[in-house]
């Protein structure tokens, strides 16, 4: 175990990374998927349409091809961004399809008369999503979308693999590809790591739960 | 939703608008479209020659490549499929032992499913990967994924069996003991099957998820050769990251959504209400029942 001690300051920097990626990707990914959900429901066909293949694309590629696509097809298109951004890139475009899924049943959950009754009273549709349906619907969404999240910050380790920082699970890779030191400790190292970040999430999520929720 | 709750009321005014903003939004994707479409082409990527291995015959590299990609896709079903396979057996024995155990003795294995359920798919099959061969243990590639799948997935689906066993009326499991049978025979006989049944949507989410988590041994692993890995061939082919990503992505879109369709077909027929009639379960709302009944550490969507 002298491996994590030794080369603390490097599990630190690497976890720091790594909550910085998950940071800005779940900033971008709540955006990018609520934008989708309302595409989802909106009275509009061809962006009903649209989110729909998009979710559907997404939904059954997996996040490493994401990751490529980003990673090396945009640069080739003319789209050039330092690594780092373009991981995030690609872990966005991914969690944000399954946010949309989220957010989305949610907007299903709510009664149909309650939006049925805000119309009546000549409410347009967007102060009808904005004023009375997502109000609701964010507050029973909080479990689904807690899910996406904590599948999000595990699947960041995925970027790590790519090389795009010197995040959490590259830092343990590095010191036992590398430098040679045992390989066990250094993985419980890193897993611990990751659990620090997923365990007290799922328990403050099922806090935030409890206070929201809507009994129906 | 299949029909817009929020939708305009059908007046003409309404239905006008509505028509300009599909109109201007059909024009505006459109637009996208044609203008990638047109960087594309300057780019020289729509070129015959690029895309010539996949589609046309008479090149010599055409059967190679799409041997190569049944490969992918045999390998990558193949290790889904065993993992699958171990995951549900062992789920379901963790879920019967956790239901069985008392407050006390069910301590360490709930500590071990949080754990397991709170770490990344790739940080496991890295640990199947590295540390296997350290204490002496070789087995191929192939076998460190199915373990690696196998050790997150089991607790996965331990969890989605227990809201399921949850959320089943309490009267299942006293009738089962009032007749005599025992806890563990009520467990497996009566409340298992009817929350396999109940949970079929969420389960069947979970082994899309598994299909696609397949692909981090491209990542990993130098060895099986499931379709990502693949891809490095199919790039010597094409020798283009466009065609070639495009391509692996089209082929997990079609596996997946082929196994998809007969999960739903599946679970059209398996699926039945209390009084036998049958019933298609609305999947968000199972997802969510799951997932609230869950909650914790796990993440419903996996990579």
């Amino acid at each position: 175990m002298s491996v994590l001690v030794d080369n603390f300051d490097l599990f630190v920097g690497g976890f720091l990374r790594s909550l910085e990626i998950i940071a800005y990707a779940l900033v971008g990914s709540l955006v990018l998927g609520t934008l989708l959900a309302v595409l989802r429901v909106s009275p509009v066909p061809p962006l009903q349409r649209f989110a729909a293949f998009y979710v559907g694309i997404v939904r059954n590629s997996p996040l490493t091809v994401m990751l490529f696509v980003t990673a090396f097809v945009l640069p080739e298109l003319g789209f050039n961004a330092p690594f780092f951004w373009l991981g995030i890139l690609g872990l966005v475009l991914y969690t944000a399809g399954f946010v949309c899924e989220a957010i989305r049943a949610g907007i299903n959950a709510v009664p149909t008369g309650q939006a049925e009754a805000a119309r009546s009273i000549g409410l347009t549709f967007g102060q009808t999503l904005q004023e009375v349906v997502m109000p609701q619907a964010l507050r029973s969404v909080v479990p689904p979308l807690g899910s996406v999240v904590i599948a999000m910050m595990k699947n960041s380790a995925v970027l790590g693999v790519f090389g795009v920082g010197q995040d959490l699970l590259s830092v343990g890779n590095r010191l036992t590809s590398a430098q040679g030191f045992a390989v066990t400790p250094v993985l419980f190292g890193v897993l611990l790591g990751y659990l620090a970040i997923t365990l007290p999430t799922g328990a403050l999520l099922s806090v935030v739960e409890r206070k929201v929720a809507i009994l129906r | 939703m299949s029909q817009s709750v929020l939708y305009d009321a059908p007046g003409p005014r309404a239905r006008r608008r509505s028509l300009v903003i599909s109109v201007v939004a059909g024009l505006v994707l459109v637009g996208l479209l044609v203008l990638a479409g047109l960087r594309l082409h300057r780019e020289g990527q729509f070129a015959p020659e690029l895309w010539s291995p996949l589609l046309w015959p008479g090149d010599e590299q055409f059967p190679a490549v799409w041997r190569q990609l049944g490969r992918g896709v045999y390998y990558t079903l193949l290790a889904a499929a065993l993992a699958i396979t171990f995951s549900l057996v062992i789920g379901t024995a963790v879920t019967t032992t956790r239901l069985m155990l008392g407050r006390r003795g069910r301590m360490p294995l709930v500590v071990l499913v949080e754990l397991l359920r709170g770490s990344p798919v790739v940080v496991l099959i890295f640990f199947a990967g590295k540390i296997l061969p350290a204490f002496g243990v070789d087995l191929s590639n192939l076998w460190y994924l199915v373990i690696g799948l196998t050790l997150y997935n089991s607790v996965v689906i331990a969890e989605i069996l227990r809201a399921g066993v949850a959320a089943l009326p309490r009267g299942q499991a006293e009738a089962g003991l009032a007749i005599g049978m025992t806890r563990r025979q009520t467990m497996l006989v009566v409340q298992m099957p009817q929350a396999f049944r109940l949970m079929l949507p969420a389960l069947i989410s979970q082994l899309v998820v598994i299909v696609k988590d397949t692909s981090l041994a491209g990542l990993i692993l130098t060895g099986p050769d499931e379709l990502l890995r693949i891809s490095e061939r199919v790039f010597r082919f094409l020798d283009n990251p466009l065609q070639t990503y495009t391509v692996i992505a089209l082929v997990y879109i079609v596996v997946n959504l082929l196994l998809s369709r007969l999960a739903t077909f599946a679970e059209r027929r398996l699926s039945t209400a209390r009084q036998g009639q049958p019933v298609t379960i609305d999947k968000d709302a199972a997802q969510m029942a799951a997932n609230r009944e869950l909650g914790g550490a796990g993440g419903g969507a996996g990579i």
